[in-house]
């Protein structure tokens, strides 16, 4: 456990070196989450009668987005994982006394945390500030927080735990970038990041929210707001407990029967 | 003559990979897709923002993403800009008989973003006939201007990534405000976001020249013949980009790598 906690504070330190990208980041994710409250804006304009969720709840949900858009977001795969596996660093890798899934689970967190840590603050003061149907509200009350904050670290590790079969795959394609491409950007959308789900056409949102996509962003941050609650809320979390237990599972014994027949690429 | 030498170098040497080449088309491809997707979605439920119908936000879409994606096609080679720079690959091109711009769009040329530009194309074949607009010859040289200035409006801002290179060495990632911004959000007619930006993206950043006014004007909410030639005035919007670009150049000190 203790090498575990130290590969974790080392990542994170590490990570938190790269400051003045994370403060450049934070303009775009500034201008990014404007535009998009703009766009809503004129959406519901045009027709508040169908708009899914309160306008407030709406932008409670953007701005959250944004400020931790390094949790949850599956593009940020670690391409050093990819890359060892087919420059053949791998072997360096397992020669280490450690278990290679939890490392490499490890690492993703730590990296994702880390950059999180230095862009969040500051777009969550300003969303606070901001006026009112438009700004970062408070969240619906303590309990719904304290459930953000839990479903919040399951989506996380849901997330990291999706990525790991991503990385596995690669045993496999030995060609990081397509794979990559394909998975990110169907994850993307069916997990919310586009479009918040609620403005999927119902029959497809149904679907939707039976996958494993619906338990990562899309469940705490309309938890904050008060958008998911009751019944509806107890089945999220259920649902999102077995998706995490399932991909854990499924890549731990996916790793396993990998590496038993993995090919050394050289180096 | 030179630039169709490096053409085929560069379609050769991607073509070696070809299911790595495939497989990076086809995300190309779905990426643009979900964005196409997320649009019919949204106006399925709202039916029109603004006023703007569903097929004429098709063709919005349409017109910047396949400007977007040209001008990728041939100027991403500014991209990958800081690490020219920063592995001292810049000195060796400095020293060559040869204009530096030309070197470095010369240098790389991504056949991979055809998967954005086939799906331009799908969406502009469908849209032009469903917009409802009547096609006369005035409209369709509205639309080649605006297909030619737009993809020279986002040249002009990768140019302008690059230039700050010289100064920063880094690629700055405020810039992706303004060109997968520009993607991103001109899909929509600029004036649904607000008087304030559409003032933005028409006195600093001239997108809403290439995007918005000669789309009023092809869709026939304004008469005003002026729209139909103001993506061509974006085109100028070139003009300060290379001027920082040469102001950039002056301020190069080699890395030493």
């Amino acid at each position: 456990m203790k090498q575990y906690l130290s590969l974790f504070r080392i990542r994170f330190t590490n990570n938190l070196q790269y400051r003045a990208a994370a403060y450049a980041g934070v303009a775009t994710q500034f201008f990014w989450g404007f535009m998009e409250l703009l766009l809503y804006r004129a959406f519901y304009r045009s027709d508040s009668a169908n708009f899914p969720m309160d306008f407030a709840q709406l932008s409670s949900y953007i701005w959250l987005q944004q400020a931790f858009l390094t949790l949850f977001m599956v593009w940020y795969l670690d391409s050093e994982i990819m890359q060892t596996i087919t420059n053949g660093n791998i072997a360096y890798e397992l020669s280490r006394p450690m278990d290679l899934y939890s490392m490499w689970f490890i690492k993703n967190i730590s990296a994702r945390l880390s950059r999180a840590f230095l862009r969040c603050v500051p777009v969550l003061l300003f969303a606070a500030f901001l006026p009112k149907p438009y700004s970062l509200s408070l969240p619906h009350d303590f309990p719904a927080f304290a459930l953000f904050l839990i479903t919040s670290v399951l989506a996380l590790f849901t997330v990291v735990s999706f990525c790991m079969l991503v990385y596995i795959s690669t045993f496999y394609t030995m060609s990081p970038i397509g794979i990559r491409v394909v998975a990110s950007s169907l994850m993307e959308f069916l997990s919310g990041a586009i479009i918040p789900l609620p403005f999927l056409p119902d029959g497809i949102r149904r679907i939707v929210d039976l996958t494993p996509f619906a338990s990562m962003q899309n469940l705490p941050l309309r938890i904050y707001s008060g958008n998911i609650a009751g019944a509806e809320m107890v089945r999220g979390i259920l649902l999102q407990i077995f998706w995490l237990l399932t991909m854990l599972l499924i890549g731990r014994l996916w790793m396993k029967k990998t590496l038993k027949k993995v090919v050394i690429q050289g180096g | 003559m030179l630039y169709g030498k490096y053409f085929s170098i560069h379609l050769k040497s991607q073509m070696q990979y070809k299911t790595s080449f495939f497989l990076t088309v086809a995300g190309q491809f779905l990426t643009s897709f979900f964005a196409f997707l997320s649009i019919c979605f949204l106006l399925g439920r709202f039916r029109q923002v603004d006023g703007f119908t569903f097929a004429e936000i098709l063709l919005c879409f349409a017109v910047v993403l396949m400007a977007f994606s040209l001008a990728e096609c041939f100027a991403r080679g500014f991209d990958t800009f800081s690490s020219v720079i920063s592995n001292g690959e810049f000195d060796r091109i400095l020293v060559r008989p040869r204009n530096e711009i030309f070197q470095v769009l010369a240098s790389r040329i991504e056949f991979s973003r055809i998967g954005r530009l086939a799906q331009a194309i799908i969406v502009i074949t469908y849209a032009i006939p469903a917009s409802g607009v009547s096609w006369t010859f005035d409209k369709i040289i509205t639309l080649i201007f605006m297909l030619i200035s737009g993809c020279a409006i986002f040249s002009g801002l990768f140019l302008i990534y690059a230039s700050f290179c010289f100064f920063t060495t880094e690629g700055l990632e405020f810039m992706n405000m303004f060109t997968d911004g520009g993607r991103e959000f001109g899909s929509y007619p600029l004036s649904i976001y607000g008087e304030g930006v559409l003032k933005f993206f028409t006195y600093v950043i001239p997108t809403a020249l290439f995007q918005y006014y000669p789309f009023l004007y092809l869709t026939g909410r304004s008469g005003n013949i002026i729209y139909m030639f103001l993506p061509l005035a974006g085109i100028l919007f070139l003009v300060p980009c290379y001027c920082f670009w040469r102001f950039g150049l002056r301020h190069y000190k080699s890395t030493g790598s």
